[in-house]
């Protein structure tokens, strides 16, 4: 009897616990964008196996589409998030920053011919490069930010504005093409594989963050950077190195994300590659109930957050959307998550909560 | 301190990275001033009127060290004022064309200005009015707001050249004005499309950034053609010049299972967008193929598309100008007079079937 007591109050009690939790938020925008094209056309969530032009395996519809093209704004969420747990700031130049790392790919890869037969570098020796370089420009970003203390937004708008016309110097404005398909296999499919291979690049980010977090006190040193500057100094920590890193760790993500991006097309455009993803970025980050005034944040949720403003993208294109109303749409988003997390709102909806639990449990025992 | 070192040391890389953008793409050495200035003038010149005033003082000089050549009085002094070169290879083509055309071997003295919003465009004109420039050479990033300036540059006996882009002003403001036929594009390209004898038509268009003029010139042509003959548009989304917008749209066409057979795409890279979903797909296209694809603009590997077979048209803008105003200039400088204000220029449309390694050379961009 007893045992059935606290099952029954457990499960309102378990509900509640969940709307509180942290990752509620992008599981419920995420449930409700799944039910919405569930009821307006279940075929949205059909997978089908078919062979692309080059005769391999994939795996198609619309769920893949979202795994495939939410994958680059993944990677850049977790760094998104550390910058903003740690600075309570946000990096507006990580779309230029995407443009620098692909350019610098492209440059190693095809030395100073823009068209090579062949590449004149390994694959990984550009990456690396790139690495290198968004690092660079991330300890930039991170410099200006935590040494000088200039506030994220306006420190990032540097590179903001400059980095797409560094990006086209970095390639003599020219517009390199790579013909070799093995470079395709990152932003496309490996032979055999039917599943895009961005998927697993995010997979392996996820899961290398994952036990960052895990094994190292990174997650514990942003949040208390974030939350209480002086406080953390008095306990030991040096914030503006903190800072620093979290800035240079996106700088890596930018690099990855700059890799798939570029490899998609096995070429590049300045000017609308990773055009406005950073704004995405710092939606998922929102999306994941992050406070964006920094302090405690929780990963899985922010990438998680990503992959549901793609969710929404791919199905706003589905019911043929004019895409530059896309924005649009996004911004309503950003008003219901702001209007949700307001203190006011929050207190006021528990309280719905609690008016609502007794009768429910009334209803149960009579 | 060693941490102030390193913040040092990144504010050093970042500005040699700076400053080396500016001066690679400029060939002239007065170019990278007059490209820095309108940049770091915009907040002197929208708050104080007299912009000739608020130029500082040491942009004025490198630009007066850099004119040489003024004293054989035979040279003459052009002004150009362009939209920012990393636009769109069309703009890249465009700036090669222009710097290739006016160099000192031609005769000419050439001073560059780069910006893609009006105000720095129109600061950057004052500044070539007080240089005292013989011509001004002007894409204009907006439509609007070039009245007083232009009067200011005929006052001072200034002769204004339009090319690529109109304006809204008076005609007698300017001498000539050399642009793209954005419609006729679109209709050459429509053209085509019905030559093809299809049984049905099912498009999807991608169109570029709503309300420019290339988009509109070549969406008003296709919508012409779908009202009277009955095509129908499978989709028409603009995916904003961006191929990768491109290749969702497409791919979300191709997870409905919709059927389609036409790509009409408003420029080559969302066309390229658009295939590489269809490779995705393993939907065949291009010449003899299911899916017709559509281009424009010729950008070189677009027309080695062509040449391949894999696409089945694309659509010239011409970005090659410099001949057509060198000329005006030539006949001005001789005491002749323009005949025509608005000079067209000749623009093809590529077929795949016929297009040749020539053609891919000499109008390639």
């Amino acid at each position: 009897m007893k045992s059935k007591e606290t099952n029954k109050s457990s499960v309102p009690g378990f509900f509640s616990k969940l709307v509180r939790r942290q990752i509620f938020i992008p599981i419920a925008a995420l449930l409700l964008l799944a039910v919405f094209n569930l009821i307006t056309d279940p075929s949205f969530y059909k997978i089908t196996l078919g062979y692309n032009s080059a005769g391999n395996p994939v795996l198609s519809g619309y769920l893949m589409t979202i795994l495939d093209s939410g994958s680059e704004l993944a990677i850049l969420a977790i760094g998104m998030t550390l910058v903003t747990a740690a600075t309570g700031g946000q990096d507006i130049s990580v779309g230029a920053a995407i443009a620098i790392s692909g350019s610098v790919i492209l440059r190693v890869l095809c030395g100073t011919n823009s068209r090579p037969e062949t590449l004149q570098a390994p694959i990984i020796v550009a990456f690396l490069a790139a690495c290198v370089v968004a690092m660079l420009f991330g300890a930039f970003n991170g410099a200006l930010v935590a040494y000088f203390r200039i506030q994220p937004m306006v420190a990032t708008l540097i590179l903001f504005t400059a980095g797409r016309s560094i990006a086209a110097w970095i390639n003599n404005n020219e517009l390199p093409i790579i013909s070799e398909p093995s470079f395709g296999y990152f932003g496309g499919f490996i032979p055999g594989i039917p599943i895009p291979t961005p998927f697993f690049i995010a997979v392996v980010c996820m899961i290398v963050i994952a036990l960052v977090l895990r094994f190292t006190n990174l997650g514990l040193y942003t949040q208390a950077v974030g939350i209480n500057e002086s406080s953390s100094r008095l306990n030991g920590l040096n914030p503006a190195f903190i800072k620093f890193l979290t800035f240079v760790i996106l700088g890596l993500c930018v690099a990855v994300a700059g890799l798939i991006k570029v490899s998609r097309f096995s070429t590049i455009n300045y000017s609308v590659i990773a055009k406005d993803i950073e704004m995405d970025a710092i939606l998922a980050v929102a999306l994941g109930g992050n406070a964006l005034s920094g302090g405690k944040f929780n990963m899985a949720a922010s990438i998680l957050g990503a992959y549901v403003i793609q969710f929404l993208t791919t199905t706003l294109y589905k019911f043929n959307v004019q895409s530059d109303a896309l924005p649009a749409y996004k911004a309503v988003v950003v008003i219901v998550l702001v209007v949700l997390s307001a203190p006011i709102v929050r207190e006021w909806l528990s309280g719905v909560w609690k008016k609502i639990r007794p009768q429910g449990n009334g209803k149960e025992v009579a | 301190m060693k941490k102030k070192l390193l913040a040092a040391m990144m504010a050093a890389v970042m500005v040699i990275g700076l400053t080396a953008c500016g001066s690679a793409p400029a060939q002239e050495a007065a170019a990278p001033t007059e490209e820095a200035a309108p940049a770091e003038e915009e907040a002197p010149a929208e708050e104080a009127a007299p912009a000739e005033e608020a130029a500082p003082a040491e942009e004025e000089a490198p630009a007066e060290e850099a004119a040489p050549a003024e004293s054989t009085g035979e040279t003459v002094k052009v002004g150009i004022i362009n939209n920012d070169p990393n636009e769109s290879g069309y703009r890249t083509a465009n700036d090669k064309d222009l710097k290739a055309k006016f160099t000192a071997e031609n005769g000419y003295e050439a001073s560059f200005a780069y910006s893609n919003k009006n105000d720095e465009q129109i600061a950057a004109a004052q500044k070539f009015i007080q240089d005292g420039v013989d011509y001004l050479l002007l894409s204009a990033a907006d439509t609007a707001g070039w009245d007083s300036v232009l009067k200011d540059a005929q006052d001072a006996g200034i002769r204004v050249i339009l090319f690529d882009r109109t304006i809204d002003a008076d005609e007698s403001l300017y001498e000539a004005s050399i642009v793209s036929d954005m419609a006729k594009e679109g209709e050459t390209a429509v053209t085509w499309l019905k030559g093809q004898g299809l049984e049905e038509y099912n498009i999807i268009h991608l169109q570029g950034v709503m309300g420019s003029a290339a988009q509109q010139g070549r969406t008003g042509a296709l919508d012409a053609a779908v009202a009277s003959d009955g095509w129908n548009l499978v989709t028409q989304q603009t995916a904003e010049w961006n191929a990768e917008k491109a290749q969702q749209i497409v791919q979300s066409v191709i997870d409905s299972g919709e059927s389609f057979n036409v790509i009409y795409a408003e420029n080559d890279d969302m066309a390229k967008g658009a295939v590489a979903a269809l490779d995705k797909a393993n939907i065949p296209h291009g010449v003899g193929k299911d899916v017709i694809v559509m281009g424009f603009d010729c950008n070189k590997w677009a027309l080695e598309e062509l040449l391949a077979q894999n696409w089945n048209y694309d659509g010239q803008c011409n970005p090659f100008q410099a001949s057509y105003i060198d000329e005006i200039i030539k006949t001005i400088q001789s005491g002749g007079t323009v005949a025509e204000k608005t000079i067209i220029m000749d623009e093809k449309g590529f077929d795949a079937t016929e297009i040749t390694q020539e053609d891919v050379d000499t109008y390639g961009i």
